[in-house]
C-alpha cells in the first residue's frame, strides 16, 4: 500500500511544491494539526452514542483534493509514528485509503452534489454532509477489501490465515456497518457543521474554495501551476497507452468475463475450466447470461473496431478513445463547475488568502451564535505569542 | 455533564498531553536506545517490525516480543507503563477484531462452547494477529519513547524522506500540542460554565462551533506562523542541521539489529 500511496505523495507534492514554501506551508502543516485534533473530539450521535470524524470531508472543500491528501496524510503519520495509534507498517494502506482516496471522493461528492448551487444555499451544507459520508464509507470499504483479500493471499499449510482472518463476505459488512452509520454520521456531522461555520464566518474561503474547487481548491490552486508534474502525467499516461497492445499477449479471456459463445467452443471450455481449479463449466449457457448477453452491444467489440486489420492498433485505437472520452468529461464537468461557482468570489485565492489573513478571528456576534461567543471566551493568549516555528 | 462528551473529549486531550509529555521525558533518559544515533535506531528497529510482519510462526514473534521488552528494560522505560499504555490498548482492540477469528475460521475443533466450537486455524490465526500487533507496537513505541521527536524526524533523512515532508512534520507535529491546549482550554472553560444538562442537538452543536473556532484560529495561526517565519529571515529553502556522529556502539547496535532481524526473517519463513 506504501507502493501506491507513493506517487499520489509524489504528485500532490509536486502539485504544491511552487507555493509549499510560502503561506501554503504553514497552512497545511496547521491545516493537518487541526484535522489530528478534531480526531479526538467526542461527536453525539442520534441514539446516543459519540462518534469521531476524520476532518477529510472539510479538508478537501477547503484545501482541495491534493493538498488534503498531503495534510490528512501528515495527522496520520504523527498519529502513527509519534502517538503510535495506526501502526507503521498500516500507515501506507490507512493513507490509501483515508487521505488518498477520501479526499478525492470528498471532493467529487461535494462538487457534483453542490453543481449549480448557489453559496448560500442549503445544498451546498448538504453537499458537504455526504462528502464527508462517502469518502470515510468509501475509506471503510477500501479498508475491508483489504482485508477481506487477505485470506486469500497469504495462508499457512493448514489454512490458518496468517494476517487479517476474515473473508470478503464477513469483512465487508463488519467494517461497513459501523461506518455506515455511527463513524459515517459523525463524519457528516462534523463536515456539514464545519463547512456552515465557515461559509457564516469565513465566508470569504468557502466562497474561494467553491469558485476554485474545480481547479483543485485553496491551497492546491494556490501552487496549482505545476506544469512539471503535468507533464510527467502526460507522459506516464502516453506510455500506457504506447503499451496497450501487450494486452494482445495475454492468452484466453480474462475470468468470469465469458461470453455465451464460450460455453459451446470446446476450445474455450477447457480454458475456462483450467482457469476455475478444473471446476467443468456448465454444458449450456447459464439462463441469465443468455437473456442479457445482447442487451448492449459494445461500440468496439474486443478493442477491435471493425474497419482496423492490425489488432495491436486497434487495441492502441479503442485505448486512445477511452482516453479522450474520459477526458472530454472530465472536462466538461470542470466546465460546468466552474461556470456554477462563479456567485460571490471574484477575487485570486491569493487575495483570498491576504483577505483571510487579515480578518479578525471572528466577526461580530449575533444572538444566534451563542455557542461561539461561549467557545471564544475561552480563547487562548494571542496566537502571535506562541507561533513560533 | 461532566461526564458528557465535553469531560471524555478533555480526558483525551490530557492523556495526549501526558503521552508527550512522557515520551519527551524517557526521551531523554540515560539508556541503552537513549544513547545510540537515530538513524540506527530507526533502521533498526523498523527492520524487526517488517521482520514481525512477515512472521509466520509464533515462536518467533514470541522471540520479537521478548527482544523488545529486553531492549526497553535496557534503556531504563518502565514496563508497567508500557504495559498500561502500549500492551493493553493493543490487544483489547486487536482481541475485539480477532475473537470471532477463533470460531469463523474453518478448521478442526479443538475446544467446545455449546454449539460453538473454536478451531485450531482459528486458534492460530488470532494468536498470530495479536502477537504481531503487539510486537509491532512495541517495537515502535520504543523508538518514540527513546528518540526526540526532531532527531525522529532528521533520522527519517535516511529513508529518503523528503526534505520538505520532514519539516511539514515538524510543525504538524508542534502545531497538534498547541492546538491540543487550545481545544483542551476551550473544551474545560466551556465545561466550568455549563450547568444542567445539554440534550443531544446542542452537544453536537457546541462540539462543531468549537471545532469552527478552532479552525479559525488554525487558519489565522497560519498566516501569524508564515509572518513569524518571514520575519526571522525564511526564504524557502530548509536546512537540517545534520549533528549526528556514529560512534563504535552505533556499529555494534546496528549489526545486533541486522543480526537479529535477518534471523527473525530466516527463522519465521
Amino acid at each position: 500500500m506504501y507502493a501506491a500511496s507513493a506517487p499520489c505523495w509524489w504528485t500532490a507534492l509536486r502539485r504544491t511544491r511552487r507555493k509549499l514554501f510560502g503561506r501554503t506551508l504553514p497552512l497545511l502543516s496547521l491545516f493537518a494539526a487541526f484535522s489530528f485534533v478534531t480526531m479526538m473530539f467526542n461527536l453525539p450521535l442520534p441514539g446516543g452514542t459519540t462518534g469521531h470524524a476524520v476532518g477529510v470531508g472539510i479538508a478537501a472543500i477547503v484545501l482541495g483534493p491534493w493538498a488534503s491528501l498531503l495534510a490528512i496524510s501528515l495527522a496520520l503519520a504523527i498519529q502513527a509514528l509519534f502517538f503510535g495509534d495506526g501502526g507503521i507498517t498500516t500507515l501506507g494502506a490507512n493513507c490509501f485509503n483515508m487521505a488518498i482516496a477520501g479526499s478525492f471522493a470528498a471532493w467529487g461528492i461535494y462538487q457534483l452534489v453542490g453543481l449549480g448551487a448557489a453559496a448560500d444555499s442549503r445544498r451546498r451544507v448538504v453537499a458537504a454532509a455526504l462528502a464527508g459520508y462517502g469518502a470515510i464509507n468509501l475509506s471503510a470499504l477500501l479498508a475491508a477489501i483489504e482485508f477481506g483479500i487477505q485470506p486469500m493471499l497469504f495462508h499457512d499449510a493448514s489454512g490458518a490465515p496468517l494476517y487479517a482472518p476474515y473473508p470478503l463476505h464477513i469483512a465487508i459488512p463488519a467494517m461497513m456497518a459501523g461506518h455506515l452509520t455511527i463513524a459515517g454520521a459523525a463524519e457528516a456531522v462534523m463536515s456539514a457543521g464545519l463547512f456552515s461555520y465557515l461559509r457564516r464566518n469565513e465566508p470569504s474561503l468557502v466562497g474561494c474554495t467553491a469558485r476554485l474547487a474545480g481547479a483543485g481548491g485553496y491551497a492546491a490552486t494556490a501552487g496549482a501551476p505545476a506544469a512539471g508534474a503535468g507533464r510527467t502525467l502526460w507522459g506516464a499516461l502516453a506510455v500506457v497507452l504506447l503499451m496497450t497492445p501487450l494486452g494482445i499477449l495475454a492468452s484466453g479471456a480474462a475470468w468470469g468475463e465469458w461470453a455465451a459463445k464460450d460455453f459451446s467452443n470446446s476450445a474455450t471450455r477447457a480454458q475456462m475450466a483450467a482457469a476455475s481449479g478444473r471446476a467443468a463449466p456448465p454444458m449450456a449457457v447459464p439462463s441469465g447470461l443468455a437473456r442479457w448477453a445482447n442487451l448492449w452491444t459494445a461500440p468496439l467489440p474486443d478493442y477491435a473496431p471493425h474497419f482496423v486489420k492490425s489488432a495491436a492498433f486497434g487495441y492502441l485505437l479503442s485505448a486512445m478513445f477511452g482516453v479522450g472520452l474520459i477526458l472530454m468529461v472530465t472536462w466538461l464537468l470542470q466546465r460546468a463547475t466552474r461556470g456554477a461557482n462563479q456567485h460571490g468570489a471574484n477575487q485570486s485565492v491569493e487575495e483570498c488568502a491576504e483577505l483571510t489573513s487579515r480578518q479578525t478571528i471572528l466577526p461580530p456576534l449575533t444572538p444566534g451564535r451563542s455557542v461561539n461567543r461561549e467557545a471564544d471566551q475561552s480563547a487562548t493568549p494571542p496566537a502571535s505569542q506562541q507561533s513560533e516555528p | 455533564m461532566s461526564t458528557g462528551v465535553l469531560g471524555k473529549t478533555v480526558r483525551g486531550f490530557s492523556e495526549a498531553l501526558t503521552q508527550t509529555l512522557v515520551a519527551e521525558d524517557s526521551a531523554h533518559g540515560r539508556g541503552l536506545l537513549q544513547a545510540l544515533d537515530p538513524r540506527v535506531k530507526l533502521v533498526g528497529l523498523l527492520a524487526l517490525v517488517v521482520a514481525a510482519a512477515l512472521s509466520r510462526k509464533l515462536a518467533v514473534m514470541a522471540a520479537l516480543f521478548g527482544l523488545g521488552i529486553v531492549l526497553a528494560l535496557a534503556s531504563r522505560l518502565s514496563l508497567w507503563s508500557l504495559a498500561k499504555r502500549v500492551w493493553v490498548v493493543a490487544f483489547g482492540f486487536t482481541f475485539m477484531i480477532a475473537a470471532p477469528a477463533l470460531f469463523l475460521t474453518p478448521g478442526a475443533a479443538v475446544y467446545r462452547l455449546g454449539s460453538l466450537a473454536i478451531t485450531a486455524q482459528g486458534l492460530r490465526s488470532a494468536l498470530l494477529l495479536i502477537t504481531r500487533v503487539e510486537t509491532a507496537v512495541t517495537l515502535s513505541s520504543l523508538l518514540v519513547l527513546t528518540t526526540p521527536w526532531m532527531h525522529l524526524l532528521k533520522a527519517l533523512r535516511t529513508l529518503l524522506v523528503p526534505v520538505e515532508v520532514i519539516m511539514l512534520l515538524a510543525m504538524t507535529h508542534r502545531y497538534v500540542v498547541l492546538l491540543t491546549e487550545t481545544a483542551n482550554a476551550m473544551f474545560e472553560s466551556r465545561q466550568s460554565r455549563v450547568v444542567g444538562r445539554l440534550n443531544g442537538q446542542q452537544q453536537r452543536r457546541l462540539m462543531v462551533n468549537t471545532g469552527g473556532v478552532l479552525l479559525s484560529k488554525t487558519l489565522e495561526m497560519g498566516n501569524q506562523v508564515f509572518l513569524a517565519m518571514q520575519a526571522r529571515g525564511f526564504r524557502g529553502e530548509v536546512r537540517l542541521l545534520n549533528e549526528f556522529r556514529m560512534r563504535a556502539r552505533d556499529y555494534v547496535a546496528m549489526s545486533g539489529f541486522a543480526v537479529a532481524a535477518v534471523a527473525a526473517v530466516a527463522a519465521g519463513r
